[in-house]
């Protein structure tokens, strides 16, 4: 850029990361508030942002440990936080598997073999991705109170129910590892044919040791996905025991039952291992977004 | 030739044989026992899946589909089949009040049972080695005169007894009252026959009664019209119910009385036309679907207004350590949504939220950000712009790179200002490439039901609605409220709605495809 105006530039430089910080303070407000919130005595005490006189009550509490209180009272914890978080964790991770699975084997005829429909289950695919599960919620219900008739582990109030229910998410992810593959050259995979390798082998051999990175952030984008999955899951699950991290949090801010401290803790503890997930593979999860999705 | 024909074939293709056949003899086993329940149409279904998977990847012809079957059946369990499935229901009066086919409320009728009123028996149990014996006396018989029971044993099974007129009393040991109790769910299943016919049941923890099954099958030969096949006859009145299949229920044949529980039946477009007509939910509706379009329209406008500019800022070489800036800006987007909309909705309490403690501090102002209609929808747009920028700023990084440096300098010496080349340069070069993602966004608000459930779940609430409506629903929550909130459940009208829905999001797609062709 021009070099004339360098006292113009370093005044506009400043004005830029004053604007930057003020913003910044703004938009970190709630994760200052949170912490400082888990930190304070009781659930409705107010104060200033470093509180007077803190305490870990609410983290024991988060952590399943019952708090011994000043006055010598014990408070047991209000909810299993880590039930809930190994369920969200259970589910996420075989959720994403399966549909890692599905995706990956599906993205591979479309990127490579020849057969009928094709564009137009391809268009399909394309639409069908915008419609949200949301909008099937009464037909999820339904069906999985008939499919617990038979079989009760996937039923209704069961962790296999909401498994199944999030490989709903699976065509948008068939479109990702699609893109990735079309951009691998298939002179290899070709090769290989020559030599005598079945499309299975060139699948499993060649070409799949070449998408580690697309499976990896394909895996990762459905992880986040499902553990942040509130509606299914909410409809779907029932008993206290049961539910996942993103429906059983809600229950802290009842307007009967308000536990805003509780609820600082369990949120940080919650929301901390994912946040360090996300930005940990930001950047190959930040190429996956602009190809056309938006976190769900 | 068929040895010849075999030995080409590697072994892992009769390990596939075996699996296909494994496969298809479990689903196999699942359509009879589907079949057999009576459920023909789900039956069919599999068994035709089933046979078209065995040909995939059985056949030779047929192994290109062999990778795309799996997951085509994924997308057509998962999201086609509950996509036609709920526009089945909204034809339905599917609800809570209509919750059971018609034979299971017939077998539910068919179960209920009176108290005729005649005599009741005081009993008392005795036990003869591993059986025991009732004996039924009442106060209308003669002295010494009772009924004893053949003996029984102990039973989780209905079981039939017949008692016969005596004067002795049995010779076991009678059982206390507490090894009575303990006996109850025995004694609950028997069914003791008088010898003048009369069945006596268990009514309290002492004493037998009369008691008769309310309703009969009606099994005259002459049928009018096919339903008639579920009529009942009401043992006590000789009276006839008929399940009316224009309002769900069994009634009586002037059908002045309605006897629950309801069943599910086919309304046609009623639930469409109470959608559109009845002014209790049109009212509702329209406001609902109005707010909808706008906050989505508001939520992409500010996400990619703040996203842009800070994507320039960023993205601008002086602002050195742009890096930490960048980390730190994607934040909102990182912490699951779920937990800052919870975050937000402490924090924007009434009472307790630190936001009015610091506004009170600062101005002396405590807004009613859940009871202002005009609060609560700020509030919402705040939020969700909150939680979107952080999106918008990833896209909008990515297009800037991908403009021409050049186009910057040639602007630069002709002296254009930051704003000029925002106007002139930038926009005009992402434009094109963002419009797509812009749509995708807006249908995604457009469904965005975690904020709205998890922030305000509607609140505040709407006057004269006949379902549970507020004034920060849209549309995807309200039929979320409709369908499972905690007024009676009403699937019927909830598929009817997310139908009209499925329309608009078609709509939307539509578009967005074009949009995206365009840009090929």
């Amino acid at each position: 850029m021009a070099m004339v105006q360098s006292r113009n530039l370093k005044y506009r430089v400043w004005t830029a990361r004053i604007v930057m910080w003020l913003f910044l303070l703004v938009i970190l407000f709630p994760f200052f508030m949170i912490i400082s919130v888990s930190l304070r005595t009781g659930n409705f005490a107010t104060g200033s942002l470093i509180p007077e006189n803190p305490s870990l009550e609410h983290w024991y509490l988060a952590l399943g440990i019952p708090w011994e209180n000043a006055d010598g009272s014990i408070t047991q914890p209000p909810f299993p936080v880590l039930t809930w978080l190994w369920n969200s964790i259970k589910v996420a991770i075989t959720s994403s598997a399966m549909i890692l699975i599905l995706a990956t084997t599906g993205a591979y005829a479309f990127a490579r073999l020849r057969f009928r429909f094709k564009q137009q289950m391809l268009t399909a695919m394309m639409i069908l991705q915008m419609f949200p599960a949301v909008l099937a919620l009464v037909a999820i219900y339904s069906l999985f109170d008939q499919i617990g008739d038979y079989i009760p582990w996937l039923g209704l109030d069961s962790l296999g129910s909401v498994t199944l229910a999030y490989l709903g998410g699976m065509a948008l992810h068939i479109w990702l590892i699609k893109g990735y593959f079309e951009t691998i050259d298939n002179s290899l995979e070709e090769a290989a044919a020559i030599d005598g390798a079945t499309p299975w082998q060139a699948f499993r051999f060649v070409l799949l040791p070449l998408s580690v990175p697309i499976l990896a952030v394909v895996f990762i984008l459905a992880f986040i996905a499902s553990i942040a999955e509130y509606p299914v899951a909410s409809v779907l699950l029932q008993s206290m025991d049961n539910l996942t991290l993103a429906v059983g949090s809600r229950q802290y801010l009842n307007p009967q039952n308000y536990l805003w401290g509780d609820f600082a803790a369990a949120a940080v503890l919650s929301g901390l291992p994912i946040t360090v997930i996300f930005l940990a593979c930001q950047r190959w999860i930040v190429g996956g977004l602009t190809s056309g999705g938006v976190k769900g | 030739m068929s040895s010849s024909r075999i030995s080409i074939k590697s072994p892992s293709a009769y390990l596939v044989i075996a699996i296909v056949a494994l496969i298809d003899l479990v689903l196999l086993y699942g359509v009879t026992l589907m079949y057999a329940q009576g459920e023909l149409a789900f039956a069919i279904l599999v068994l035709i899946l089933a046979a078209v998977g065995s040909w995939v990847f059985i056949s030779k012809k047929g192994y290109n589909y062999r990778y795309v079957y799996p997951s085509l059946l994924g997308v057509v369990t998962f999201i086609v089949f509950p996509l036609i499935y709920t526009v089945n229901v909204a034809f339905t009066n599917y609800s809570s009040n209509h919750l059971l086919s018609l034979d299971r409320v017939r077998a539910i009728h068919l179960a209920k049972t009176w108290r005729t009123g005649g005599e009741s028996f005081s009993f008392k149990m005795y036990r003869e080695g591993p059986n025991f014996r009732l004996m039924l006396s009442s106060a209308s018989r003669a002295t010494g005169e009772h009924y004893l029971t053949e003996p029984f044993p102990e039973t989780s099974e209905p079981l039939k007894l017949k008692a016969y007129v005596s004067t002795h009393v049995p010779t076991g040991a009678e059982l206390p009252i507490r090894e009575v109790i303990k006996k109850r769910s025995t004694l609950k299943r028997l069914d003791i026959v008088l010898p003048n016919g009369t069945g006596l049941a268990m009514t309290s923890l002492r004493k037998f009664g009369a008691i008769a099954k309310v309703y009969r099958p009606d099994d005259r030969i002459d049928r009018e019209y096919p339903e008639q096949n579920y009529a009942l006859i009401d043992n006590r009145t000789g009276e006839t119910i008929y399940p009316d299949m224009a309002t769900g229920y069994y009634t009586n044949s002037d059908g002045s009385e309605q006897i629950g529980p309801g069943f599910t039946i086919y309304t046609g477009w009623d639930n469409f036309t109470r959608v559109f007509t009845d002014p209790g939910i049109q009212g509702p509706f329209l406001k609902i679907f109005a707010w909808t379009v706008i906050f989505s329209a508001l939520s992409v406008v500010f996400t990619l207004i703040i996203g842009l500019l800070l994507a320039c800022l960023v993205q601008w070489e002086p602002l050195k350590g742009n890096g930490i800036y960048r980390l730190l800006l994607i934040l909102p987007y990182a912490v699951p949504a779920f937990i800052s909309i919870l975050i937000f909705r402490g924090l924007f309490n009434q009472n307790f939220g630190e936001i009015n403690l610091l506004l009170d501090l600062l101005f002396g102002v405590k807004p009613e950000w859940f009871s202002n209609e005009l609060l609560a929808k700020s509030m919402v747009v705040i939020v969700n712009t909150w939680l979107g920028y952080p999106y918008m700023m990833i896209l909008s990084i990515g297009l800037l790179k991908s403009i021409p440096d050049d186009l910057y300098e040639a602007s630069a010496i002709d002296g254009a200002t930051p704003v000029q080349n925002l106007f002139h340069i930038t926009i005009p070069m992402i434009i094109k490439p963002l419009t797509p993602l812009l749509i995708a966004s807006f249908a995604f608000n457009f469904n965005n039901l975690v904020l709205i459930a998890l922030l305000t779940d509607g609140a505040p609430d709407m006057l004269h609605a006949t379902t549970p409506a507020g004034a920060t629903d849209i549309l995807v929550s309200y039929t979320f409220r409709i369908a499972f909130g905690s007024y009676g459940q009403d699937y019927g009208l909830a598929s009817a709605i997310a139908t009209v829905i499925f329309l608009m999001v078609g709509f939307i797609a539509w578009v967005n495809l074009k949009a995206t062709r365009q840009l090929q």
